[in-house]
């Protein structure tokens, strides 16, 4: 099975604290710590796993400038086929819909049976896989947390509410957003990563992908981030901040007090 | 300004209360409209859905196709792209049907979509000024969306306060034959319930409740010996059970359990509002979080900015005493 991976480098939300610029209007990007986006890294995962039981290919992509090499190199590492970086200065400042349009572009240009993307970045937004199946006008499904493949089909769960599990059969080609906690994910070490520090990571630019001046990239979007800001606060915490042995001994009387050792 | 169509969730005959919150979304973006309902579903219990909203929308557009029975977001899709004129702005719950539904729609409409959105601050002319959150609620952003051409707007759940009813006495209009034929392929099979899980953390008074803070696996019996002392139970928010820490069935959250302890003592979580959507009830909320900027803080109660596997230990030492109960 011929399976695509889109995977995206973010700032690490548990290797930083995301604040406000001095200016106020962007986070403070000095000393973030990128890493890929972690239910991206999950969608690699179950890729060289159906791979691993069925036979194929994994391919990992990402729309990124020079810096998405790095994320790529990590997906070989854990054991993807070949990775391609699209990048392009006319990408940057795309929406969702506008790295979809990219995507798509890099799928025409092959033949993937099972294209695999996280179910959400860092934005939240999870919008891409969605955007890029109808944009094939493939079968979608969104939070898959299992897959089997069957008689050229796949069944897939999906999470739901409540922690009960939506069962779908969905044909191929189709577009799958991944759920984080659908397996382990390998763990990669920087030996791994030193083992793939010499394969080559090709680029592709729009011209080599098609992509029209105002199909993507800022001049595209019509969806678009003015700011970032911290909203003023309705409510906040009462922060106690006596000794730790103090704290401790208010939090068991407010934990008394309000019922909770009843 | 375009027509506003709010896509309404039901069950059994009963539409979901989150009809009222899009009502909301929808004066939003323009005090004066009047939003049209849309309900895709079959059957008797369909009709007694569709009909209940009359009493607060005008206008109910109902689609009924034996293949919609169940909600399938790509028959959902299809029939929606067939009826909605052009231009429209279609709101709907960013839930799991939302995010199978909404990115999708846009696209088929030759339209915008506004992903999770927590507020609506208003248009002016075609340009719509949203309120969303990234980096797990660490930071708002301020978004400008283009409508000329129509915009899909997936709302958080329970961002915006409901209207109260309008009392409105609105007709059911049935789009059913201009939806025609609907084929899929992706078809549902069935539910798998939840499994029961060792623990019910649903019958609680007190939780201690534990989040990506906690660090390690072996860490977690910093909080069991705590919730031991305390009769209480440990639950967890979801990094936890994807690391395969503890089982699903001590998951609170949107996607796992719904708890209404008297007190929850959060240990470590952020806060996303995945995870407080899942407790209810009001319970006294405390929060135990080495991020001062820790989401949770701005919901909680009492907060401690503290290491967790520092503090953990001293509490449950401090709690032998208070309970009576011998140091090991």
């Amino acid at each position: 099975m011929e399976i695509m991976v889109c995977a995206r480098r973010v700032p690490d939300t548990s290797e930083n604290e995301i604040e406000l610029s001095a200016a106020g209007n962007d986070i403070e990007r000095d000393e973030l710590v990128y890493s890929v986006n972690e239910a991206d890294n999950y969608a690699v995962e179950e890729a060289l796993q159906i791979r691993g039981r069925i036979g194929g290919n994994v391919t990992v992509v990402t729309v990124d400038n020079e810096e998405g090499e790095e994320i790529l190199r990590r997906q070989l590492a854990m054991g993807a086929n070949q990775a391609v970086l699209l990048s392009d200065e006319s990408f940057e400042g795309s929406d969702g819909k506008g790295i979809a349009t990219i995507l798509k572009a890099f799928v025409d240009k092959g033949h993937y049976d099972l294209i695999l993307t996280g179910v959400q970045a860092d934005d939240g937004a999870a919008q891409v896989g969605g955007m890029l199946a109808a944009m094939l006008d493939y079968p979608f499904a969104s939070l898959v947390n299992s897959i089997t493949v069957e008689d050229g089909k796949l069944k897939v769960s999906r999470e739901i509410e409540g922690g009960n599990r939506e069962i779908n059969e969905i044909d191929l080609p189709c577009v799958l957003s991944i759920q984080t906690g659908i397996n382990e994910p390998r763990y990669v070490g920087m030996r791994g990563i030193r083992q793939v520090a010499s394969v080559t990571i090709p680029t592709l630019g729009a011209s080599d992908l098609g992509v029209s001046q105002g199909s993507a990239g800022k001049s595209a979007a019509k969806v678009k981030r003015v700011d970032y800001f911290v909203p003023g606060l309705s409510k906040c915490a009462e922060i106690l901040k006596g000794s730790r042995e103090d704290n401790a001994q208010k939090i068991l009387e407010l934990v008394e007090a309000k019922g909770g050792l009843n | 300004m375009a027509r506003i169509f709010a896509y309404i969730l039901h069950r059994g005959g009963v539409t979901d209360d989150s009809a009222a919150e899009l009502i909301a979304a929808a004066k939003a973006i323009d005090p004066t409209s009047s939003p049209t309902a849309i309900l895709a579903g079959w059957g008797p219990d369909f009709d007694l859905a569709c009909n209940s909203l009359t009493a607060s929308f005008n206008d109910v557009w109902k689609v009924a196709n034996q293949a919609l029975a169940y909600p399938n977001a790509e028959l959902v899709r299809q029939a929606l792209v067939r009826i909605l004129p052009p231009e429209s702005i279609v709101l709907a719950l960013h839930d799991h049907f939302g995010i199978d539904l909404a990115p999708g729609l846009s696209i088929k409409l030759s339209a915008q979509f506004v992903s999770d959105v927590l507020a609506i601050e208003g248009a002016d002319g075609s340009s719509l000024k949203l309120i969303r959150q990234e980096f797990g609620g660490q930071v708002s952003a301020h978004v400008m969306c283009d409508i000329s051409a129509g915009a899909v707007i997936n709302i958080r759940p329970g961002a915006f306060k409901p209207q109260p009813r309008l009392v409105t006495s609105g007709k059911v209009i049935d789009k059913s034959a201009e939806v025609g034929a609907l084929t899929a392929r992706r078809r549902y099979l069935e539910t798998v319930v939840a499994e029961a899980g060792d623990v019910d953390i649903t019958k609680h008074s007190l939780l201690v409740s534990i989040g990506r803070g906690i660090q390690e696996k072996d860490n977690i019996t910093l909080a069991e010996e705590l919730a031991e002392v305390l009769g209480a139970a440990v639950s967890c928010s979801r990094p936890v059970v994807d690391a395969k820490w503890m089982e699903k069935s001590r998951q609170v959250g949107s996607s796992g359990k719904t708890v209404k302890p008297k007190v929850y003592l959060a240990c470590g979580i952020s806060g996303a509002f995945q995870h407080l959507a899942g407790i209810k009830g009001s319970p006294f909320l405390i929060a135990i979080n080495k991020n001062p900027k820790a989401p949770i803080f701005q919901v909680a109660d009492v907060g401690i900015v503290d290491d967790l596997l520092e503090f953990l230990p001293e509490l449950t030492n401090k709690a032998r005493e208070f309970r009576g109960v011998a140091a090991k």
